[in-house]
């Protein structure tokens, strides 16, 4: 996730991605229902540091926060 | 099951034949020994039987029904099968009948939300897919079956009840309405299907994972005008919780598939006033207000289960007998095919003596290797559709929500549709380090892929029953140490023939030549002056060379057929 250029675009391959669905399941499965918002959280304070740029941060935001039902 | 008052083989379309049973040889006291016998004639069982009648080998075909299919209810065959079904000689039956696709659509919440297109040109001989029915399968297979009456002793009523694996032949006793006899064969073909009574009889056990998620299947009879596409639909509100499958037949049938909630009853789900009111549910949301007749439905669950070993003394297991696979992706019948066409080939070249015994040990290598491989992407389809726990089900929502507007997040929704396994860790698959030298084409272990020949026709309908030399030519003349090399491969195979490729027309009289004029078969293979694959009978690519090795390729040939060093 190097490329930082204002949108949600990276590098990441669709098979990265699939990894990354896997993962991320079996991490909310771990943290539990109690405390998977809080690992989500802290998961995303921890990329945003990552790619280092607030306005893809803010664009993120926007999107997982659109059609959320 | 039927709706109430209609019995199992009262179909609203289909009229089931009734195969009567014939008294064998056996019980008038002859004991000859067969050379195969095949169990089960579902698709599998059948393909098996063709293509051992088509090398010469002739085998004994044994079902417990009287009538063709009334268990389960495979409807896609994909493209690798229709060029298999061309191969038995069948495709044409299939292909009048069956409906083609190449296109699915997928909703989240009723929205379009992913566009699937399966690969497809004019390159192509068969679509990538086509919906037929099973029983029209079965028919269609054994109507080809009866073409080869001297070869094919097909009994009906006929069950294999027990088996003993011995020295030097296998014993089946066979039940029939007029009582038990025992049948001597070389080997046996068990394709009794996922139930199957040889595989129990043996002590072999199926080892693997149920899936959670059940799914109910409908088929029912209504004119709804829509392509024939693969339809799937999440939290639609015809389901809330859970998906819907929707597939056209022909005869105006639909094939319904919906996932019952986990809080769901099976018992419950499948009552028909239940059935009903869940299909009428489901046809409002897809639009359609006209009439509808059930024809019939079951229940299933996926599994990913197999046998540790595909072989077991005299006895190879293929389709679901060897092996159970969730239904997504439709890997099934198709792979099933693919089961019956390497156990085939094999058999007949040992039973021929043109192999020794070793080469039945590549079948547990070759269709294993492809059941996991079925494993792992049928898995993933699974966790998909079915997610197994809290986390798989958050993050199915998220992506199917995200895909709602983010290109990147839609193709999490493709339904990953088989796609023939490549035997590249094959001990039949060699000189790898040649299929390097490649940039593109078809790789070492793959099946051969079919393009336009430009004096008519496709590449793979120049196929024959043995091995194939395809040798691309850009010169005026094949170089007479190719030619030589021919005649020393068709003594290591005897039904071993060489295809020639050349961009220009050329005057071979010994060597059959496919004009490449616009270089498709070229391109597709990653082909220059020179270039050489070797077929196998499967169209399975066994190695191929950049610029012809004569040594090498005979060795390769060898190799394949598991002679060791030639």
């Amino acid at each position: 996730m190097s490329e930082t250029n204002g949108t949600l675009n990276t590098s990441l391959s669709f098979e990265d991605l699939e990894k990354v669905y896997d993962l991320l399941a079996v991490a909310i499965d771990t943290a539990g229902p109690d405390k998977e918002t809080l690992f989500l959280a802290k998961l995303c304070l921890i990329l945003a540091r990552e790619i280092g740029d607030l306005a893809s941060v803010q664009k993120g935001i926007a999107t997982a926060g659109a059609d959320l039902n | 099951m039927r709706p109430a008052g209609r019995g199992e083989l009262e179909s609203l379309y289909f009229s089931y034949p009734k195969f009567d049973f014939v008294r064998p040889p056996e019980m008038a006291g002859e004991s000859d020994r067969h050379r195969v016998a095949v169990a089960g004639a579902g698709p599998v069982g059948l393909a098996a039987a063709i293509e051992l009648a088509r090398r010469g080998i002739r085998c004994v075909l044994l079902d417990e029904k009287d009538t063709l299919n009334n268990g389960s209810r495979a409807i896609c065959v994909s493209r690798n099968s229709f060029e298999t079904l061309q191969q038995l000689g069948v495709a044409a039956r299939f292909e009048n009948k069956a409906l083609g696709w190449t296109r699915g659509r997928c909703y989240y919440r009723d929205k379009l939300i992913y566009r699937l297109e399966m690969p497809h040109s004019d390159q192509d001989r068969y679509l990538p897919m086509y919906n037929i029915q099973q029983q029209y399968i079965e028919q269609y297979l054994a109507e080809r079956a009866a073409e080869f009456a001297d070869m094919i002793d097909l009994r009906w009523q006929s069950a294999v009840t027990d088996v003993a694996n011995g020295e030097g032949e296998v014993r089946l006793t066979v039940a029939t309405p007029e009582g038990e006899y025992v049948l001597r064969s070389d080997y046996l073909l068990a394709a009794d299907g996922a139930a199957s009574r040889i595989r129990k009889t043996l002590g072999l056990r199926l080892a693997g994972e149920n899936l959670p998620g059940r799914y109910v299947i409908a088929d029912v009879r209504m004119d709804h005008d829509f392509p024939t596409e693969r339809r799937s639909f999440f939290e639609s509100e015809a389901n809330p919780e859970s998906t819907i499958l929707v597939h056209r037949q022909p005869d105006d049938i639909w094939r319904v598939d919906w996932q019952l909630r986990p809080s769901e009853q099976a018992d419950e789900a499948i009552a028909e006033d239940n059935v009903r009111a869940r299909v009428q549910a489901i046809l409002n949301m897809l639009g359609h207000a006209g009439p509808w007749e059930l024809e019939w439905w079951s229940i299933y669950t996926a599994n990913t289960l197999c046998l540790d070993d595909y072989r077991h003394g005299r006895v190879l297991f293929i389709g679901d007998a060897a092996h159970i696979v969730p239904i997504f992706g439709v890997r099934g019948l198709n792979n099933g095919f693919d089961d019956a066409m390497n156990a085939a080939w094999k058999l007949a070249y040992v039973l021929d003596g043109q192999a020794g015994e070793e080469l039945l040990d590549s079948f547990t290598a070759e269709r294993r290797g492809a059941t996991l491989d079925v494993f792992r992407n049928a898995g993933k389809s699974s966790r998909f559709m079915t997610p197994p726990t809290r986390g798989y089900a958050v993050m199915r929502k998220a992506v199917l929500q995200l895909a709602l507007t983010q290109e990147f997040a839609r193709r999490f929704a493709d339904p990953r549709q088989v796609v023939p396994y490549t035997y590249s860790g094959s001990p039949l698959t060699s000189y790898r380090h040649r299929d390097r030298e490649f940039t593109g084409g078809i790789k070492a272990g793959s099946a051969a892929m079919n393009r336009k020949a430009g004096n008519g026709g496709f590449l793979l309908d120049y196929l024959g029953l043995g091995f194939k030399g395809l040798y691309f030519v850009e010169r005026e003349t094949i170089p007479s140490d190719i030619l030589k090399l021919s005649g020393r491969l068709a003594a290591i195979d005897s039904n071993f023939s060489l295809l020639a490729i050349s961009r220009k027309s050329l005057l071979q009289n010994a060597v059959t030549v496919i004009v490449d004029g616009e270089g498709r078969i070229f391109d597709a293979y990653a082909a220059n002056d020179g270039s050489f694959y070797l077929l196998r009978p499967d169209r399975h690519v066994a190695a191929r060379w950049l610029a012809a090795r004569a040594d090498e390729i005979e060795d390769a040939l060898s190799t394949a057929l598991s002679r060791g060093k030639g």
